[in-house]
């Protein structure tokens, strides 16, 4: 079968879809934005979570069919998406520009500047292997759109979908309330 | 940043240490020391990090493993003509079209077929492989080949296994255990003799014993066992693969396969974590055979039912102990028996074996012990590495009986501990003294001093947030039947490769002008699994050369071996590799500097030189060459072996030897708040302290020591691996049903990190990744015990352990 459907605010057509393919498969095999991790197929943590229509969703767990006409955002799209909500609040271009200490030269990257709470999971220390991290993204991303100012339990509960291996969640932690506090200052 | 959860402590107060040497005293931006942020971090946050399983070619097919659906069995047919005929199939190989005499791997012991040959020795072998156009096609012609198996009496612990008239796992063994073991189904045995246990336990005023379960845990990375093969025009193939030791896997690759090494290219693709896990072949070979039997690319994923099979898991395992000690809190001796299943194949367990029986002193002063582990073969998973690897399931063991020896002499158990810690100097019951800082008295007290998380946290004035307490959102209690209970625990892990191995790393080093600028490239086959290894490296040329831009260059086989990803050692061993590769360039180039410049400054002979912000400065701190105008169009490369001081093997009879690189010591407490009637446990706090020696990345550090503890929690209260003890298969293989802590059953983890120099290793670090998974789950333990008053001599704790319905 064929799927239209919007991703990252671009128009695309999947072809030859197999009707017991997921969205998951249709992003990373098809349209080739492999940024969606898959790590258990099951729904049950969380790697490939990305927004359809708005909600927060387990892609591994959504039929390619059931996107037909509709709009995901992915890792891919998340700072040209947190970037479109800024300016739409009036605080545009406040988000870009986070200078962090790597030595790695950053800043001359031609890409579209980090959301701010992709850079805040490179700041806190966040990121290990990283294979959570986009999963991580997009459902803290969201979190921050409905609840600027979490407590750390809001924050343990949005987040407890995803699962991560690597760091014991402590540096997850910091750069969500480092990200908040970041677009506290901006506003 | 809101609620900082840790602090740094520098040597300094009671515990002294050597000074950090940095070699050449340069003060570089961005060097060894400060928390620079990870060189892959942005390509990780964006999705365009290329893992494993994110591999594509043009024209590639998908790969399938048919994997056995029994324990134990005689195969007495395989059909594949089902399979072959499908559309979309271009290949289907069982062990008849493996394409040499070489039909087995491992990681010690060659024991491991490459697909079953005439027999299955545990649940989800493999069996046979597919190639397919779509992974669909491939898992479907997977499920069309005919298998007929004839069921065998399986084999799942030691009682199974050494019965009189047990079916051996392996016939005709003729590994270099063999002819030491007392049962071909045990694969290595390690007795420790030293002193006199039972004359000692004469002076015991108390003696505890206990029997304690370890249960089979996993190591669960993320990224699931991927790869891809490309088979090339000179009739060897290229695998980008996720993995621990690229040239392991190589060693181990290349003969089944029937080419030399140097046919077998392989790259280290994005590895999404690691934990032991990757030590071991899964679809390496499988993909390879695949790919230059179809002559096209090659993908092969696991998903993650697949990946629970795939993978070897943590030994469980069954532990005897038996302490003694004096009314005034001296432990008299120490008698132990550690009985670890190793499962099917080998893998690591003779490794672990030996871990398990030089550690299982834990990190105390007992001069009389007698002390025997062994791993069985069994046909139950294969079990093999996992973070710390042997150590933890001691640590499980021998913390619950210091506890239970505090208990009985009515005394603190920190107290109890600190009164029988070791020290450096201490000798090890392998005879090995302990030549650098061991500061358990001290972790224990740091621990112990820091501040308590309030009580009844969860109450508000708008009534329970549920989500503090046991069951959280379940809604199972507002408070009621809610007890709080502490514990403590302390480990010592070794760093490195143990028992003799030539455990050494490699580093490429090249310094050039690249427009403008000094620019140090670093080469190295170190496997980067999320550790955060490639950071420090840049923070090591940069301190060493004074540059301030550095390439990592991808990890391949291009380079010589760094060694494996784990036993905490990559930070020392390549970091080493690299320091060393780094001092050696700078040396080059201040030839290089001295032959241009020498003879207009005096310095260049006199002084002591260092490569500092760009420059050739003396220690005086006067500029004498741009590193530019030094280098001009010159390049200079190194590529170096290093190694760390050698080690020895144990002996057979004795465990006598120098087996050590280097130990490592973490403490914990544990705050636990336990719903006595419904058997639920939310874990408040688990504050750790370890000695670092030295932090090359502070916040890496920090990532390494929670991510550890929260492992050690979760087979602590959550993980296990439940396998049939009738059928031997495994019973939960799946995120549904093996059961990882959330962020929501994640307690706050503060740390109180240490920084004593190991003179002996480079700026003094000390291996850190495995040691806070050690202590992690005992303090768990001993705080639900403290909670609740039962026993539990049993890891992970279930709900009806706790309600007494077990």
């Amino acid at each position: 079968m064929r799927v239209n459907f919007t991703v990252n605010g671009r128009p695309q057509e999947a072809d030859d879809v197999w009707e017991g393919e997921s969205l998951l498969y249709v992003l990373r095999e098809r349209l080739g934005l492999p940024g969606s991790k898959n790590a258990c197929e099951q729904g049950e943590c969380g790697s490939c979570t990305v927004r359809l229509d708005g909600v927060p969703v387990c892609s591994c767990l959504v039929a390619a069919g059931q996107v037909e006409g509709r709009e995901v955002v992915t890792v891919e799209g998340l700072a040209d998406f947190a970037k479109q909500r800024s300016c739409g609040t009036g605080a545009c271009g406040t988000a870009e520009g986070q200078d962090s200490q790597t030595g790695e030269g950053t800043g001359s990257s031609p890409r579209a500047a980090l959301s701010p709470i992709q850079q805040a999971f490179i700041d806190a220390g966040a990121v290990q292997c990283g294979f959570c991290t986009p999963g991580l993204l997009v459902a803290a991303d969201e979190m921050l759109e409905r609840n600027p100012n979490p407590s750390d339990a809001d924050i343990r509960e949005a987040l407890s979908g995803n699962l991560c291996r690597c760091t014991g969640y402590e540096k997850i932690m910091d750069a969500v309330r480092l990200a908040a506090a970041r677009q506290g200052e901006a506003v | 940043m809101p609620s900082p959860t840790f602090e740094f402590a520098q040597a300094g107060g009671a515990p002294t240490g050597t000074p950090t040497k940095i070699t050449q005293g340069s003060q570089t931006k961005g060097g060894i020391g400060e928390s620079t942020l990870r060189p892959d971090g942005t390509l990780k946050v964006t999705g365009e990090f290329a893992y494993s399983s994110d591999m594509w070619h043009e024209d590639m097919l998908w790969g399938q493993i048919l994997r056995s659906t029994v324990a134990h069995a005689e195969i007495v047919s395989i059909d594949t003509s089902e399979a072959l005929a499908m559309p979309g199939v271009y290949a289907v190989m069982t062990y008849d079209d493996l394409p040499t005499e070489v039909k087995n791997y491992g990681l010690e012991i060659q024991d491991t077929p490459v697909l079953a040959h005439g027999k299955v020795r545990h649940h989800g072998e493999p069996v046979a492989i597919v190639a397919a156009d779509h992974p669909e096609t491939a898992r479907r012609a997977a499920a069309k080949i005919h298998v007929e198996y004839r069921d065998l009496p399986v084999i799942t612990d030691e009682a199974s296994a050494t019965a009189p008239d047990a079916i051996l796992v392996h016939e005709g063994r003729d590994d270099h255990h063999a002819g030491h073991v007392p049962h071909p189904n045990i694969v290595h045995r390690q007795p420790i003799v030293r002193g006199n246990a039972d004359e000692a336990a004469r002076k015991a005023d108390v003696i505890v014993r206990g029997e304690y379960t370890f249960g089979m845990q996993d190591q669960a990375f993320l990224g699931p066992e991927s790869g891809l093969a490309v088979p090339e025009e000179d009739g060897g193939v290229h695998l980008y693969i996720a993995t621990q030791w690229l040239h392991s896997d190589l060693r181990q690759i290349a003969p089944v396969l029937g080419l030399p090494e140097k046919k077998v290219r392989m790259t280290l693709a994005g590895v999404g974590g690691a934990f032991g896990g990757r030590e071991d072949l899964s679809m390496q070979i499988h993909a390879c055979l695949l790919a230059l039997r179809t002559g096209k690319p090659v993908k092969i994923v696991y998903n993650r039912f697949e990946s629970f099979f795939g993978h070897v898991h943590r030994h469980p395992a069954k532990l005897y102990y038996e302490h003694g000690a004096t009314k005034d809190g001296k432990i008299t001796h120490m008698k132990c028996r550690i009985v670890l299943d190793g499962g099917a194949y080998a893998s690591a367990s003779p490794a672990v074996v030996g871990n398990a029986s030089s550690l299982s002193v834990g990190p105390y002063v007992i001069d009389d012990v007698d002390i025997e582990a062994i791993a069985l073969y069994t046909n139950n998973p294969p079990c093999g590495a996992m973070r710390g690897f042997g150590a933890v399931q001691a640590c499980f063991a021998y913390e619950a009986q210091m506890d239970k020896l505090a208990a009985k002499l009515g005394m603190d158990p920190v107290e109890f501990r600190q009164l029988n810690a070791m020290e450096q100097g201490t000798i090890m019951p392998t005879g090995q003294p302990v030549d650098s800082p061991a500061p358990v008295a001290e972790l224990l007290r740091r621990v112990k001093a820091m501040p308590l998380p309030p009580e009844r946290q969860w109450e508000s004035s708008e009534g329970a947030d549920v989500r503090q307490l046991p069951g959280g959102l379940s809604n199972t209690t507002h408070g009621e039947g809610v007890v709080r209970g502490i514990g403590y625990a302390v480990g010592i892990k070794n760093v490195g490769f143990s028992e003799g191995f030539d455990d050494y790393s490699t580093a490429k080093v090249r310094m050039e002008v690249v427009g403008g600028e000094p620019v140090a490239t670093v080469h190295t086959a170190m496997a980067e699994v999320g550790q955060g290894g490639v950071t420090v490296h840049a923070q090591i040329a940069r301190t060493e050369l004074g540059v301030t831009q550095v390439t990592i260059h991808p990890a391949d086989t291009q380079v010589g071996s760094a060694g494996s990803t784990s036993a905490s050692r990559q930070t020392y061993v390549t970091g080493g590799a690299v320091k060393n590769a780094c001092e050696l360039v700078r040396e080059r180039v201040l030839e290089i500097g001295r032959r241009k410049f020498g003879s207009y400054h005096p310095a260049w002979a006199t002084a002591e030189l260092l490569l500092e912000g760009g420059k050739v400065v003396t220690d005086g701190g006067e500029v004498l060459a741009d590193l530019v105008d030094v280098l001009e169009n010159e390049s200079v490369e190194v590529e170096e072996e290093w190694r760390h001081r050698p080690t020895e093997a144990f002996d057979l009879r004795t465990g006598q030897g120098n087996g050590h690189v280097q130990y490592s010591f973490a403490a914990h407490r544990a705050v636990v708040e336990v719903d006595t009637e419904l058997g639920l446990v939310k874990v408040i706090e688990l504050a750790c302290a370890q000695d670092v020696g030295k932090a090359l990345n502070p916040l890496s550090v920090l990532g390494q020591i929670q991510g550890g503890t929260l492992q050690g929690m979760g087979i602590a209260v959550m993980e296990e691996i439940v396998v049939d003890p009738k059928t031997a298969k495994v019973r939960n293989p799946s995120f549904t049903d093996y059961l990882l802590p959330t962020i929501l059953d994640t307690p706050i983890i503060p740390v109180d990190v240490l920084e004593l120099a190991d003179e002996h290793a480079p700026y003094g670090l000390r291996g850190i990744g495995e040691a806070p998974t050690l202590s992690s789950t005992p303090a768990v333990l001993a705080a639900i015990r403290n909670a609740t008053g039962l026993e539990l001599n049993r890891t992970p704790v279930r709900p009806e352990h706790l309600t007494g319905q077990a």
